[in-house]
């Protein structure tokens, strides 16, 4: 075994922090038998997330302290009923056991993860998983709720019967954890295993393993639990055909009304401790170009982007406790429905409804969607959903060119209809996308629509936690890296070249350059070399345009401002502001969008793509808008 | 066990009983499934397996999709998968 260990490790090289001579195992389970909560248990906050080269799919990986300050690597693998490479998830399970993934050597041993509550069909997957020849923990998760329900497993036998140490567990109540521990420390992590007693069946045949899992459960003296009652009264409701909805609905307007008014404070706060930080470093710094760079380039425009952390927090602090709780699946399928006629399913619904507040959480949300075809095109089409960095734009347009009158009494007015109008265009939009894709790129025969109703459970605080800190750390590495490549670049943009070794007016800096250049290209829709300078800042974050053109007319940059209101009825004609608000409606201004489906997708492929499209797709509306309103 | 490709062709007889032939609450024991190879072996993963016993439960509101109760799970189909998983 060491020296297959060795070998591998010549060929592959180590993750990055991975000593040559440190052990790996991978856990292995089906899709809810509590993976991640085991994985989070052993490795806490030593874990990191990962992709594999050119794939979407994600591990994580995460050290495990063992006595004698020894560790463990152990890798956290995506969800599967077989090690048939067919889906992407299966082939990255698959390829990682077998040793064909480039960037991972082969794990020295595997921790295969079943819920004891549903075993005569889970143990199904124990077939395949021996038969690669690795020493093997078997952990029966569950093992609380299997008691409660009156179910029970004689683990010895089974244990006799694959010749493979067997652990009973509840990785959420934390019992049985030092079985797994003592596996992991152990001297069988190394040892070549012994064959099973009990036969393996032809792996590729699934009656034949299901036989077979079912045989080993009679041998093994499993009784099944009786059916979780609680599941079945809390669907009564919860999938009610009358109550069953109005839960939905209820869900939906709380996590939305919270996302968009509860986290208004905080991101408040977050905006004003940039600024005062901002002022701060400004006041003890000489004046100077890396001064500039600081404050104006670096903090204001990460900072631009930061302001959207206690959002995307509380969305995901949603999305965890809709997850882990069971009800996600619920919601999926009630939604199904709706989502079917658009050419989607029920599981894109939640990340679409995130992208109201921000694309960024709702594209890394799409990982709840199993299907490949179904996953991209939520991801293609989320960007159109009206994010909330569109509003200041919005509301400084419409405040300027529409005037206030009341359409249904004082609460209806023709600025709240337009700005109705202007989310009614981008749904419409993600709609009409969503359409193109399914009969061209993304055609083909689709997989049956399959959604496994997991028992309700309470969410785990820990578990909760984790993944808000591991969300945040994805984000704030993307602010750490392209979004601070893209604000120092926008930042150089339009300070250079100096004039007198002084920072130019914006006109006469290279942004100003690039926006006169541009202008014949946007001339057809109406702006000028001006709104083509804001275009540009807007990449950072589309607000952003607001502040910039408070620069360029040399007043206050928010959307109340009446001055920069004043300024932009001269620079703009009604059909101009319809284009610029079109415009902002379907463009994909906003580089965290593009890094991040850059992420989730495994390439610049899918966001090349969607750029140019959504850009192409602005422009075209942007130009038919202009023509029709002048 | 019985796999056909092309669902196109296939047109359920009147006497076939399939899995949307059911009314909620009741069960009936699982045929085949007419369906391509690859779609039919996830769905045996799931726990769809000719010879167990299918009950149907709750649905979305219209019916559909629909949760069916089988070796120990519940998973949700659409009517346009259920019809092609036929009853004994």
């Amino acid at each position: 075994m060491d020296d297959c260990h060795g070998a591998s490790t010549a060929t592959a090289p180590p993750p990055a922090g991975v000593a040559a001579r440190q052990h790996i195992v991978a856990i292995v389970g089906p899709p809810n038998s509590g993976k991640s909560t085991l994985f989070n248990r052993l490795t806490g906050l030593r874990q990191k997330v990962a992709n594999f080269p050119g794939v979407t799919v994600e591990h994580r990986m995460g050290r495990v302290r063992l006595e004698h300050h020894r560790e463990v690597y152990v890798v956290d693998l995506p969800g599967v009923y077989s090690l048939q490479p067919r889906t992407e998830d299966e082939r990255v399970t698959h390829d990682v056991l077998t040793g064909q993934m480039e960037s991972l050597p082969r794990p020295d041993a595997v921790m295969l993860i079943l819920d004891s509550t549903n075993l005569s069909r889970h143990l199904a997957l124990a077939a395949p998983v021996l038969s690669l020849g690795l020493p093997t923990l078997v952990i029966l998760n569950m093992a609380d709720d299997l008691d409660r329900r009156g179910g029970e497993i004689n683990a010895a036998e089974l244990s006799r019967q694959l010749s493979s140490p067997v652990a009973l567990i509840s990785a959420s109540k934390n019992t049985g954890i030092d079985k797994v521990l003592d596996f992991l420390s152990g001297a069988t992590l190394t040892q070549a295993p012994k064959a099973p007693l009990m036969q393996l069946p032809v792996i590729q045949d699934v009656p034949k393993c299901r036989d077979w899992a079912a045989n080993l459960s009679r041998r093994t003296e499993y009784r099944a639990p009786a059916p979780p009652m609680w599941t079945r009264r809390l669907d009564a409701i919860f999938l009610h055909p009358v109550v069953g909805p109005l839960v939905f609905l209820a869900v939906v307007i709380g996590v939305f009304q919270t996302i968009f008014t509860g986290a208004r404070p905080l991101m408040d706060a977050v905006q004003a401790a940039i600024e005062t930080s901002g002022q701060w470093m400004e006041a003890a710094l000489p004046e100077s170009a890396l001064r500039s760079l600081l404050v104006d380039g670096i903090w204001t425009g990460v900072g631009s982007v930061i302001v959207f952390l206690p959002q995307i927090l509380l969305l995901f602090l949603f999305i965890g406790i809709l997850e882990d709780s069971g009800y996600l699946a619920r919601a999926a399928l009630i939604a199904d429905r709706t989502m079917a006629k658009i050419g989607l399913q029920g599981k894109s619904f939640i990340p679409l409804l995130s992208a109201y507040a921000c694309a960024v959480p709702a594209i890394m949300a799409t990982r709840t969607i199993e299907n490949k075809r179904d996953r991209i095109a939520t991801i293609l089409i989320a960007p159109f959903m009206t994010c909330s960095a569109r509003l200041p734009v919005y509301t400084l347009v419409i405040a300027a060119f529409i005037p206030e009158k009341p359409l249904l009494g004082i609460f209806f007015g023709t600025r709240a209809a337009a700005l109705l109008g202007l989310y009614a265009l981008g749904f419409l939009a993600a709609i009409f996308t969503a359409g193109i894709l399914k009969s061209t790129v993304l055609k083909s025969a689709r997989a049956p629509f399959m959604l496994e109703m997991p028992p309700y459970r309470w969410p785990t605080l820990r578990s909760l936690l984790l993944r808000l800190l591991d969300r945040s750390k994805v984000f704030l590495r993307r602010a750490g890296t392209v979004i601070l490549a893209v604000a120092i670049v926008l930042w150089f943009l339009s300070s250079f070249p100096l004039k007198d070794g002084k920072a130019p007016e914006i006109s006469q800096s290279f942004a100003g350059t690039i926006g006169h250049a541009v202008e014949p290209v946007l001339q057809p829709l109406g702006f000028n070399w001006k709104i083509g300078i804001g275009l540009i800042t807007s990449f950072a974050a589309r607000e952003v345009i607001v502040g910039t053109l408070g620069t360029i007319y040399a007043v206050e940059g928010t959307s109340e401002s009446i001055g920069l209101q004043e300024a932009l009825r001269h620079e703009l004609t009604p059909g101009g502001a319809a284009a610029l608000l079109i415009f902002f409606a379907f463009a994909m201004q906003c580089m965290s969008t593009i890094a991040v489906v850059r992420r989730e997708t495994g390439g610049w492929r899918w966001p090349i793509v969607q750029f140019t499209y959504m850009t192409l797709f602005a422009y075209g509306f942007a130009f038919l808008a202009y023509r029709i309103v002048n | 066990m019985q796999l056909r490709g092309n669902k196109q062709v296939y047109r359920p007889h009147i006497a076939e009983r399939n899995l949307t032939t059911l009314k909620r609450g009741e069960s009936g024991t699982l045929d085949r499934i007419d369906l391509p190879e690859d779609d039919a072996r996830r769905l045996m993963e799931m726990g769809f397996l000719p010879g167990h016993a299918v009950t149907s439960a709750n649905a979305a509101p219209g019916g559909d999709p629909r949760v069916f109760r089988v070796d120990g799970s519940e998973v949700a189909l659409r009517r346009e998968t259920a019809r092609h998983l036929i009853l004994r």
